[in-house]
């Protein structure tokens, strides 16, 4: 029969190097896990900013109207630069759009009430939305283009 | 009667519960080949199709066609057609510009871009003489993208209405100290010219009447000598206003109105909508309003209402003999179906009629034509296969409806 102390004895370096080897991997683990979270929080928000502020007008797909509202589905505005998809919201757009060969022709008025948090979030949903893939929008994002932008008059 | 009442308070036109859809489709036997919901005696065919974004339309005595494309096609924005048993055949086309308006009388046809209004001379069988020599009635109509349509109407003494639409929602944005909307001196109203006189421009005519945000549909009614527009309502009660205004209110409200005008009249946008259920002049919540106090009573009343966000793009008074009595000089509107009643479901996209009595709306409004959106619960704008929005009256008495989704043009008949 093998003591305790024996088992004790030979696990016992094995056994730490396993803990801290666990350790880290639940470290990572906890901090991916940490991001994850945060953006599923993001994206949650920004739906609820979504729906009371903009989907009246692109729809609960993010599909528009024709003629008039223009969609959010995979287009260059929605995955593209970001500091223009932010300047959208805090100033509004009217000017000639054409995608997929429709012009769309409703004034969007400013959002620039809407918090550097809601702006991020509301882009963060529509980006992560109907089947768009892109980048997260962060509120420091919203905050440093809010503080550059001049309103066109 | 009172089947009709009740169609067209509770359901109006798609919100149709699926009981009462599958009865109406019982009484109304007539249902196919054009896919529509009629009333009881009438048929429809679609005797034309992809012709593009057909919008306003004109059937002349000879029985042929003018159609006004949203976008011109191929260089042509106003399609000529051959009727021919049921079908119609596009015959020419001409007039490179998009636009919606288009109107025949005195030996002219008048069609619009988005900025300007065109005639062209028509010979006795009222096909145009020259389609490559326009002449510019006026031009220069103010257009910044939004409600940038121009429909219009000739009276009887050589002058022809226009909508200037507001290049705004609720002029908010031009207007933030609420001081009093700035750009009602040249939008949000009808202006009037002279038909026969050539290169006018806007500030060359009468402001006719103001306060309109945005007109589409609009006919000029025999009977009472007089315009009738259809007012598109403001959008967005329940967004910018959440406290005052919950989802489904902002959904059937404001109202969709009629109006007669009179020189000088002002129909009060942007201070104030108008409550179809209430049958109040509302104050505008951005003008002091707080979803109970009533409008300054100066404003125009309206002659009609209907459900909110409906968008009436075709009017037209029917003085044809083919249909029973109870149609003549009577309305009928062309619902181009909501987009402003998201997340509830969309409605309209419908053809409506409303009775008229001495030049007057008289009794309730009934659905007159429906289905024309493929859908029985419409979430998204873009689903519909189709959306009504011209109408024209044959020489025989048959109705027209454009769809411009597609390009429909739809002849409804009246069998029996």
């Amino acid at each position: 029969m093998i003591s305790k102390k024996m088992i004790n004895k030979r696990i016992t370096l094995p056994f730490i190097a396993l803990i801290l080897i666990a350790a880290g991997s639940q470290a990572q683990v906890k901090h991916h896990y940490k991001t994850h979270s945060h953006l599923a929080l993001s994206i949650a928000n920004g739906k609820k900013v979504y729906v009371q502020n903009c989907l009246t007008c692109h729809q609960a797909d993010g599909s528009g109207v024709a003629t008039m509202n223009p969609p959010l589905i995979k287009t260059t505005y929605v995955l593209g630069d970001k500091p223009t998809l932010i300047k959208i919201v805090l100033n509004g757009f009217n000017e000639d759009v054409q995608i997929n060969g429709q012009t769309y022709s409703n004034t969007m008025t400013p959002h620039d009430s809407m918090t550097d948090q809601e702006i991020a979030d509301v882009l963060t949903y529509v980006r992560h939305s109907f089947t768009n893939k892109a980048s997260a929008v962060t509120a420091a994002q919203v905050k440093v283009v809010r503080a550059t932008n001049k309103k066109k008059s | 009667m009172k089947n009709n009442k009740w169609l067209s308070i509770t359901s109006a036109c798609l919100a149709i519960p699926a009981l009462v859809l599958s009865l109406a489709f019982k009484d109304h036997k007539n249902a196919e080949p054009a896919g529509l919901t009629l009333q009881p005696g009438f048929e429809a065919s679609i005797i034309a199709d992809n012709l593009g974004s057909t919008r306003h339309i004109v059937v002349t005595p000879q029985n042929d066609i003018y159609v006004k494309l949203a976008g011109a096609k191929g260089g042509k924005g106003v399609l000529f057609l051959h009727q021919n048993g049921d079908k119609a055949e596009v015959a020419s086309g001409f007039g490179n510009y998009g636009g919606t308006g288009i109107y025949l009388k005195n030996g002219y046809l008048y069609a619009t871009s988005n900025y300007a209004i065109y005639r062209y001379k028509v010979n006795d069988k009222n096909e145009v003489i020259d389609p490559d020599q326009p002449e510019t009635v006026v031009s220069g109509l103010v257009n910044h993208r939004m409600h940038d349509s121009k429909s219009i109407v000739l009276d009887n003494d050589g002058n022809i209405y226009v909508n200037v639409g507001a290049y705004s929602n609720i002029c908010s944005e031009f207007d933030p100290q609420k001081k009093g909307c700035p750009i009602l001196d040249s939008a949000g109203g009808i202006w009037e010219f002279k038909a026969d006189k050539l290169n006018q421009k806007q500030g060359d005519g009468v402001h006719y009447a103001i306060g309109l945000r945005n007109v589409v549909g609009l006919d000029w009614n025999q009977q009472d000598n007089q315009l009738f527009v259809m007012q598109h309502g403001r959008d967005a009660l329940h967004d910018l206003f959440p406290n005052l205004y919950t989802v489904h209110q902002s959904a059937e409200l404001p109202a969709e109105c009629m109006y007669a005008l009179k020189q000088g009249d002002n129909a009060g946008w942007p201070y104030l909508y108008y409550d179809w259920q209430t049958h109040k002049k509302m104050m505008g919540p951005e003008y002091g309003g707080d979803g109970k106090k009533e409008a300054d009573s100066k404003y125009l009343e309206p002659v009609a209402a209907y459900p909110g966000h409906y968008a009436p793009d075709g009017l037209l008074f029917y003085t044809g003999n083919q249909f029973p009595e109870k149609y003549k000089n009577g309305a009928f509107i062309a619902f181009h179906g909501s987009w402003n009643r998201a997340p509830e479901p969309q409605a309209g996209y419908c053809v409506v009629f409303q009775p008229f009595k001495d030049g007057k709306p008289y009794g309730d409004w009934e659905v007159f034509a429906d289905g024309f959106s493929g859908s029985k619960s419409l979430k998204q704008p873009n689903d519909a296969i189709h959306r009504p929005c011209g109408l024209a009256q044959g020489p025989d008495g048959s109705l027209y409806v454009t769809d411009d989704v597609k390009g429909a043009i739809y002849k409804i008949t009246y069998k029996k």
